[in-house]
């Protein structure tokens, strides 16, 4: 952050109406501003319908008497052992090979999905960041350590490795969620490490320093704020990223095993019916689909807000402002992290 | 240690009552309310507004900020404290106050100061011994008085007679001695006394051996010189200095 960015950010502050003077932090600036944004308010909403129908599977399936393993052989497939569509026989969004209840198996498949997705996330951020600091804090020989292990975490073939575990200890939920950390908190690590090196330049961190901090206390309580911006963006953009891994993962018979509904072996199982039965890969292709797109679009949306000299929302409001001349202290710019695209 | 970029040494991340009481938690002086009372009594002797103890840094201006700077370092109650540059990032009226502000609380916990500066008016203002120093080394040291008024180290004298003056008429009057060439690399130094490629004075011996810090032509013993050739009483380094040139 340059000075001439820290005096307009002060200049603007006390040029704001007396009411408006409050301490207002990091989090509820970006988040003022992350309400005005149509796209990310639409991402956040979709994610908790989404949230709140995994939650809600067994009450759709008590509701519709379908279990997500029953197997309805006689009313949930045609006479020619094809399955049925959607809306036929009381299956709203039809059934599978075996005539189970693909929405019901949807639904659950989104708690499996979106259970990966956020711990995997959890895990490698908290990970990464721990990771990142401390190669980044302390420099020199653990640096150097950290730094070859983050790049060889990431040279690594994931996929080789998922199938060798997969192969030994057979698949399951425990090796997809291990793999899928594994190969996450590596990138995490590296932009946490980058910021890292130029926050601990600052003077800030001497005059810490100088009152008898210890290494620990300045990383988490003095470096560690000042790249929350980043690292949030970074894994709300992990999740989707963490979706789709287990999905692929499971999709190639190496991940979820079978029975159990998850996303990608739905579309597993659908590949060899998708020409007689169109709503077996287009619903759960379509669920992994919005959800994927909404946690990105949310992402772009944090990052947008975090960071103000992005011209997509300046633009929409300068184009707002000239109908109303009133200026309001939500509009106030505000200083941001570093973008992440500029950490790397 | 009071530092220079008042900008640059407060976390823009923290409140200003986690900053200030940063020093409490780090050495368990206080805890809870009493540590949020002390640090309010930190900020009200230091003109702050109590009240302010949750508004982030970015809403306070430079001045304000350096008391908060200025807050930090008294919360242990040290004897010493070093000020790297305080007043050098603001603006003169702010200085002023910064400074009056400094010397205020000096009175009243006695505290003692290490003064880091280049403005020599508010050297003067502030200080009780002034150390000259050049690349790293100490080339005069002695109480404030001699040193201003009687300067021996050439470049003492060449500073003295750079700095802007109030008072215009005593500013046209004066004749400024002009150093040639740039600072020297501190990685790389002269042989010798440091100063010698940039001194009016400079003779073969200067770039030979490096001259002590003692008390020349007759000074006190707290005023002491490193300096083969000091400047003398009514000397005019600006002459030899255009004579050099020429």
């Amino acid at each position: 952050m340059s000075i001439t960015e820290v005096q307009f950010q002060a200049q603007a502050v006390e040029s704001a109406p007396e009411e408006a003077i409050q301490g207002r932090s990091q989090w509820q600036l970006t988040w003022r501003r992350l309400r005005q944004d149509k796209v990310a308010v639409t991402s956040i909403v979709v994610i908790l319908i989404m949230v709140v129908l995994a939650i809600l599977a067994p009450v759709f399936a008590a509701a519709l008497g379908h279990g997500e393993y029953q197997a309805f052989t006689g009313a949930g497939l045609s006479s020619a052992g094809i399955p049925v569509g959607p809306g036929v026989h009381g299956f709203p969004l039809g059934t599978d090979y075996i005539g189970r209840d693909l929405l019901v198996r949807i639904l659950y498949g989104a708690r499996i999905s979106l259970f990966v997705g956020l711990s995997t996330t959890l895990i490698a951020t908290v990970a990464g960041v721990s990771i990142g600091l401390v190669a980044g804090y302390f420099g020199g020989v653990v640096d150097t350590v950290l730094a070859r292990f983050i790049d060889t975490v990431l040279a690594f073939p994931f996929i080789v490795l998922a199938l060798a575990l997969a192969a030994i200890y057979g698949p399951s939920l425990l090796i997809v969620i291990g793999v899928i950390t594994f190969f996450s908190w590596a990138g995490i690590s590296r932009i946490v490490r980058g910021q890292t090196l130029s926050v601990k330049e600052k003077e800030y961190i001497e005059a810490a320093r100088s009152l008898g901090a210890g290494p620990w206390r300045i990383m988490f309580i003095d470096i560690l704020p000042n790249l929350l911006g980043p690292v949030l963006v970074l894994a709300t953009l992990y999740i989707p990223t963490a979706v789709v891994f287990e999905a692929t993962l499971s999709f190639l018979g190496i991940g979820i095993p079978a029975p159990t509904p998850s996303w990608g072996v739905i579309l597993s199982e659908a590949q060899t019916y998708y020409q007689v039965a169109w709503w077996y890969v287009v619903f759960p292709a379509f669920a992994l689909l919005i959800t994927t797109l909404a946690f990105n679009l949310l992402g772009d949306g944090i990052r947008d807000a975090m960071d103000p000299r992005t011209e997509r929302l300046f633009a929409a409001r300068r184009k707002r402002r000239k109908d109303s001349v009133t200026l309001k202290d939500s509009e106030m710019p505000h200083t941001p992290p570093a973008s992440v695209t500029g950490a790397g | 240690m009071i530092f220079q970029d008042p900008y640059g040494s407060l976390n823009p991340r923290r409140r200003v009552g986690a900053i200030i009481g940063d020093p409490f938690v780090i050495h368990k002086t206080a805890t809870g309310a009493q540590r949020k009372r002390q640090v309010q009594e930190l900020m009200e002797r230091v003109g702050l507004n109590p009240e302010h103890y949750n508004r982030f840094p970015a809403e306070f201006s430079g001045g304000q900020r350096q008391r908060i700077g200025v807050a930090r370092a008294l919360a242990l109650r040290p004897k010493l404290i070093i000020c790297d540059e305080p007043v050098s990032a603001l603006d003169v009226s702010i200085q002023a106050q910064v400074l009056n502000l400094l010397s205020d609380l000096q009175d009243d916990f006695g505290l003692s100061y290490l003064f880091i500066a280049h403005d020599l008016e508010v050297v003067r203002h502030v200080s009780n011994a002034v150390i000259v120093m050049y690349l790293g080394k100490v080339a005069e040291a002695g109480p404030k008085g001699p040193v201003y008024e009687m300067p021996r180290h050439p470049y003492t004298a060449a500073l003295l007679s750079a700095a802007a003056a109030a008072d215009p008429k005593l500013a046209a009057a004066r004749q400024r001695i002009i150093l040639t060439g740039d600072v020297p690399s501190p990685i790389n130094p002269p042989s010798g006394c440091r100063f010698h490629p940039r001194c009016p004075k400079a003779a073969e011996l200067c770039s030979q051996q490096e001259p002590p810090l003692e008390s020349k032509l007759g000074d006190p013993a707290t005023h002491v010189t490193a300096c083969h050739f000091p400047v003398e009483a009514g000397e005019n380094l600006a002459v030899a200095d255009r004579r050099e040139r020429r």
